[in-house]
This record gives C-alpha cells, sequence and structure tokens, in this order.
C-alpha cells in the first residue's frame, strides 16, 4: 500500500526538514571560545525521522480510510459511558478530590507552585474557550485582559493598599470593561481580519504598560505586591504557596461550573449559533452585536480574575510577562485541548503547562516539540485531545413509542 | 384593517454596482395565503428575500407589514429584529447549525422567547430552570410536528438532505412568526420527500395559521400548492396572478423556455 510516489514524498518531507532544522540542529556556537560546531550526525537522525513519520502518517491514513465504516468507539466513549455508572462516578469524583486537597501536602513547594500555574491555565484556557471555542472568534490579544486583571491588583495595592479578595471581583469587571472596548471596533471583523486586529489589540496594551511610565512604572512593573492573605493574617511562604494553590483550585472550579452553566444557557448557544453561521443566526433571531460582546467581556472576566491571582501569586508583574507569546499559548491550549470542549482545555491545559516544566532538560527544543504537536493534533485529532461531545436528550415521548415499538 | 395584507412590499429596488437585481417589485400578500415567487435561475428572487430579511437593505422602496399589533415599516432593520416581528425564513443554500444538534438548532430559534439573563443562568434560579425544560420541550413538540424526533440528537450535518430542508423549516418555525419565507425549499429532494414537503406546508398553513411566500423552481409544487403566483425575470416582475393564469401567460412562457420556442 505505500507506493513510489508515496516514498518520494517521504524523501521531500526528510529534505525539507532537514533544511528546516537546519540551523538549530547542526550548527551550535561553542560560546567559549567562540568557535562554531557542526554536528552532521543529527542531519542523519532529522532525515530519518522525517521520513518514517511521514510513511506511518501515510500508513495511519490509509488505515483509518479502510477502516471508516466499522466506527469503534473511542476511549472517551468508553470512559464517558462509564462515567454514566454512579458508583464509577462518584468514586473517580472523591479520587480527583482527594488528589486535589493532598497535592501540595505531598508534593514539594516547587511542584506546587507549578501546579497553581497550570491551574491557572485552566482557567485562562476556559476563559478564552468562550470567545474562540464557542464563539468562533479568533482572539489573539487574550493576554491583554490578562495584563488589565494584573495591574487592576498592582496598581490598586501600590496606591491604596487595597487587598487581593477585593481586587478579585474589581480585576474581573475591568477585564469585562476591556472586553467590551475591544468588542466595539471589531464587530465587523472576521477571520484572518480579526485576527490581526486582536494581535495589534495585545501589543497595544503591552506597549502602553511598557511606556507609560507616570501611570504603570513602564518596563520595571511593580514589585513587593502583597500575596493573598487570611483574615488580614500575613502567612508563610511554604503556607502561602499551599493558600495559592487552593484559591487556584477554587477559582478554578468556580470557573468551570458559571462557564458550563453559560454553554447551556440561552447566551451559550447563540454563541454558538454564532460560530456556526452568522446571517442564519441572525435570522433566527439572535442579535449578533450583543452576542459578540458578551462573548469577548464574559471571556475577559476569567483573564481578569487570573491577572489579579498572578499578580498576588508572584509580588511582580511587569509588561514583559504579557506578551503575545503569551495569548499564543493560551489559544494552544484552547485548540490542543479541544475548541469548545471544557473537559478537552482543561486536559490541553494541564498537559500543556506541566509537561514542558518535567521535560526542562529539553528546554531548547520547546517550541520545536509545540509546533510537532500541533501539526501532529490537526492532522490525526482536529477535534483536540477531548473533542465537544455535545448533550443528548431524553424525552418521555420517545420511550413510550419504543416501548410500543417493542410490545 | 382585516383586509390589509399582512405583508406590502413597494417599488423594491436593489442595486449592486452596475446590476439591477430586484428592479422595482410590487408585492403583496393576504393573511393565510400562499403565495409562490418563480422566476430562472439568477433572476434577483433570492435577493428579494434578503432585502425583505434586512441582509441588504433595499437600495429604494418600501417593506411593510400590517398585524393585529398594527403596521411596521421593515427597511433598514436589522435581520434579527425583522425575525422578532413575526418574518422567519430558510436558505437556498442550507445555513444550519451544522455541529449542533437537530434539537439545538430549533433551541436557537426560540431565542427570542426566552427572557433569563446571564446572571439568573449562571444561578440556574427556578425560573430559569423551568424556562429551559420549557425551550427543550417546545423544541421537541415542534420536531415532532415537523417530523422530525427520531433525529433529535443527531448533528444537523449528518441529516439526510431532505431532513436537513425540514429542519430549516422546523427552526424557522420555533421563532413563531406570522409569515414563512422559504427559499427553494424543494430544491434537491426526491418525488416522495417533495410530496411530504408540500403536506408539511400545507399543514402549517392549517394549524399554525401562518402564511407562505415560496421561490420554488419544481412547478408541479407551485401549481398545487400556491395560490397566486408572482413571476420575475432579469429583477423586473413579468407577471401576477393565479396558477392558471401563469401556466397561459406569454411572457412567462418565454421568460422560461427562451424566444425561439413558440408556446
Ligand atoms: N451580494 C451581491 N453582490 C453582487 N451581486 C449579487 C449579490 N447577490 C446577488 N447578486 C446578483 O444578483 C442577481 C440575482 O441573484 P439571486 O437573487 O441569487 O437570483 P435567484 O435567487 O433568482 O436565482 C444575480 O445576477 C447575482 O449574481
Ligand atoms: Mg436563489
Amino acid at each position: 500500500m505505500i507506493t513510489i510516489k508515496d516514498l518520494k514524498k517521504a524523501f521531500l518531507n526528510a529534505l525539507w526538514f532537514i533544511f528546516l532544522t537546519f540551523p538549530i540542529m547542526v550548527m551550535k556556537v561553542n560560546t567559549i571560545n567562540d568557535t562554531l560546531i557542526w554536528r552532521w550526525m543529527n542531519m542523519l537522525y532529522i532525515g530519518v525521522a522525517a521520513f518514517v513519520f511521514t510513511l506511518l502518517g501515510k500508513i495511519y491514513t490509509v488505515r483509518k480510510a479502510n477502516r471508516s465504516e466499522i466506527v469503534k468507539p473511542s476511549l472517551i466513549q468508553i470512559v464517558n459511558s462509564k462515567m454514566e455508572n454512579k458508583k464509577v462516578r462518584y468514586s473517580s469524583l472523591a479520587a480527583v478530590v482527594a488528589i486535589v486537597i493532598l497535592y501540595p501536602f505531598l508534593m514539594s513547594m516547587y511542584q506546587t507552585s507549578i501546579m497553581t500555574t497550570a491551574l491557572m491555565y485552566v482557567v485562562l484556557g476556559l476563559g478564552l474557550n468562550i470567545v474562540v471555542g464557542f464563539g468562533g472568534l479568533l482572539h489573539l490579544g487574550y493576554a491583554a485582559f490578562y495584563a488589565v486583571g494584573a495591574y487592576t491588583y498592582g496598581l490598586l495595592f501600590y496606591h491604596f493598599g487595597l487587598n487581593f479578595w477585593l481586587c478579585l471581583p474589581i480585576g474581573a469587571v475591568f477585564s469585562a470593561l476591556f472586553g467590551i472596548i475591544l468588542g466595539f471596533p471589531i464587530l465587523r471583523l472576521r477571520g484572518d481580519y480579526l485576527a490581526i486586529v486582536t494581535l495589534a489589540f495585545g501589543e497595544i496594551v503591552r506597549l502602553v504598560l511598557e511606556n507609560w511610565n507616570e501611570f504603570s512604572f513602564g518596563p520595571s512593573g511593580i514589585a513587593n505586591i502583597a500575596r493573598p492573605m487570611i483574615f488580614g493574617q500575613k502567612l508563610k511562604l511554604a503556607q502561602v504557596t499551599n493558600f495559592t494553590y487552593f484559591i487556584a483550585v477554587g477559582l478554578t472550579i468556580l470557573t468551570i461550573i458559571v462557564i458550563r452553566r453559560m454553554e447551556s444557557s440561552k447566551m451559550g448557544r447563540a454563541w454558538e449559533a454564532m460560530r456556526e453561521d452568522e446571517i442564519a443566526c441572525q435570522a433566527m433571531g439572535i442579535d449578533i452585536t450583543k452576542a459578540k460582546l458578551t462573548a469577548f467581556s464574559m471571556g475577559a472576566v476569567w483573564a481578569g480574575i487570573m491577572g489579579v491571582l498572578f499578580a498576588a501569586k508572584t509580588t511582580f508583574i511587569n509588561p514583559a510577562s504579557f506578551t503575545t507569546w503569551e495569548s499564543i499559548v493560551i489559544l494552544c491550549v484552547v485548540v490542543i485541548g479541544g475548541m469548545g470542549s471544557i473537559p478537552g482545555v482543561i486536559a490541553g491545559a494541564l498537559i500543556f503547562i506541566l509537561t514542558p516544566e518535567y521535560l526542562r532538560a529539553f528546554s531548547q527544543y520547546r517550541m520545536l516539540i509545540f509546533g510537532i504537536a500541533l501539526v501532529v493534533m490537526m492532522i490525526f485529532r482536529p477535534g483536540g485531545i477531548i473533542p465537544k461531545i455535545r448533550r443528548s436528550y431524553q424525552f418521555a415521548a420517545d420511550k413510550e413509542e419504543t416501548q410500543e415499538v417493542e410490545a | 384593517m382585516s383586509d390589509a395584507p399582512v405583508l406590502e412590499v413597494n417599488d423594491l429596488s436593489m442595486v449592486f454596482g452596475g446590476l439591477r437585481a430586484v428592479d422595482n417589485v410590487s408585492l403583496n400578500i393576504k393573511k393565510g395565503e400562499i403565495v409562490a415567487l418563480i422566476g430562472p435561475n439568477g433572476a434577483g428572487k433570492t435577493t428579494f428575500f434578503n432585502c425583505i430579511t434586512g441582509v441588504y437593505i433595499p437600495t429604494h422602496g418600501e417593506v411593510k407589514i400590517n398585524t393585529s399589533e398594527g403596521s411596521a415599516v421593515l427597511n433598514g432593520l436589522k435581520p434579527n429584529v425583522i425575525n422578532e416581528k413575526g418574518l422567519a425564513r430558510t436558505f437556498q443554500n442550507i445555513r444550519l447549525f451544522s455541529n449542533m444538534t437537530v434539537l439545538e438548532n430549533v433551541m436557537i430559534g426560540r431565542h427570542q422567547s426566552l427572557k433569563s439573563g446571564i446572571l439568573s443562568s449562571v444561578l440556574r434560579t427556578k425560573k430559569n430552570r423551568i424556562e429551559e425544560q420549557k425551550v427543550i420541550d417546545d423544541s421537541y413538540e415542534i420536531l415532532r410536528k415537523i417530523g422530525l424526533e427520531m433525529y433529535v440528537n443527531e448533528l444537523a450535518c449528518n441529516l439526510p438532505y431532505g431532513a436537513q430542508r425540514r429542519l430549516e423549516i422546523a427552526r424557522a418555525m420555533a421563532t413563531n412568526p406570522f409569515l414563512l419565507l422559504l427559499d427553494e425549499p424543494a430544491a434537491g429532494m426526491n418525488p416522495q420527500e417533495t410530496n411530504d414537503l408540500v403536506e408539511l406546508i400545507e399543514r402549517l398553513r392549517k394549524e399554525e395559521d401562518i402564511t407562505i411566500l415560496l421561490i420554488e423552481h419544481d412547478m408541479s409544487l407551485v401549481m398545487t400548492l400556491s395560490e397566486r403566483i408572482y413571476v420575475v425575470d432579469y429583477g423586473k416582475m413579468i407577471a401576477t396572478g393565479t396558477p392558471e393564469e401563469i401556466k397561459n401567460n406569454k411572457e412567462v412562457i418565454k421568460a422560461y423556455l427562451g424566444e425561439d420556442i413558440d408556446a
């Protein structure tokens, strides 16, 4: 089933990959004695790997095409059907709860801190998912809302000494307002144009923060922001790390509940209808202006809240934390996890943020691995790690009819 | 008042650059009528629908409705506002929400009738839960009426073609219209599906107390269903009358068959 043509294609692919990766894989500068090292063997490895993977990909797609008639239940469907059993559901839920509660006590402070970051990306991903996954609006400036939240807390703390808990809702509101402000000029834009304008918006916010020294203290940022406190009580570092972790857990749970409810509400359906077809959506009586603005503002809320938490967690913020790269990472979380799928985005964030932390050894190749992972995902699992499963509804009339047929 | 036409279109024109896609067309429909709009491809029928439903803002002319709530001028309003006023439509090139289920497609049609705000949906107040359950039940009821209940949980894109066209009608009916605009509802259907469609449209008019304007190329469907027919060609209205009159109209035959054939 592999033809000469496929072999030729794989060979060309290999050459292309060798060419692409040449600067990073083959050339290496020895900075101590300023010499260039040529690692020719790497070229061979890359070539062979690209060749083999192309062929494997081909075999996979051919197999899949032949097999398409018999639909095997996917792993997710199996898990889902198991979950319908109450006992299984409650025991797995209990296990998750136990792990979540015990995690900071079993793991080191460093691990806990990383898990907190991962949870923050879960919330960020879920927030962006409203805009990109539900609303179908490609948004490349999401980090700007994250910055709004962080600077809200940073500045309010610096000038007025407002505490973390008070700033949490304020950050959310400011971010939502920014969502609406961004929403207005882009109401008529779609697709590529929307992506470019949101990208620019993200950069504008960052550049303003970087250059408006009187307001945001420029690139040096704001330091010594207070960590979260309980009843005005300062905590020791180890305690505060755990406490921040539990705040992140709490906010993650809140986000999941709220967004799930939004999704299955009138508004959530309007967002999805807008993604599917704007003209039909309007013809069904949905005000598309309202749907877009709510999608942007309800998406921004979560970035605002996480911004406040970020400022409290790191105690230091500057514009460098809110670059376009940050927006791209959050977008990757959504796309890889599964657009529109809440469990998908959660899984995506955990995998996407935790894996690099545990693979520090490969940190040089992080971008390369991300890129390859994205391409592979788009080819083999375009719906994401856990694609969205639509809710099914049961009706009394349905059951009666089936009973009648059986009788 | 009662015999004022429900839809009144006066001297409607739509110009795209140098093309007069709709050229001075006037039309009116009385309550409870089934009226057909026919004409060769590219005559401007779909553009006419788009002008009425707010997709395009007409270059010239007036679109007016007269209902029990009084008269209203529709030109310049947004499509969703026009829908709210009681006009619902289907699309020639099917525009379902493909990646949503059949039931969800219909539920979206119910959008206008729901009152819950963001906060009450997030808090799941009792009122909100009752309302949500009602949308689900109402939507299912509509699907049953249209005969699509066996597909409730299927994705819209996985439906057979005929069923997709019917789903477009179900979704439009969910918005609770007094006037239904159907753009080639039988296109691509087999004879059996077309027969079912005729039966459905007649039933809708009778049971739902609804007025229908339809664009269609299937002449047997047009002749059996409609009480009056308007014929357009190159954007201009060339004839109007009962099916009998239209069948024997020289102008119409010429437009459809070309000049060479002697009718
Ligand atoms: N948005 C548009 N811009 C320019 N021309 C258009 C547009 N929409 C329709 N037209 C033109 O208007 C004419 C009528 O099209 P249409 O209303 O779709 O015809 P019908 O539905 O009767 O087949 C065609 O010549 C078409 O190319
Ligand atoms: Mg048409």
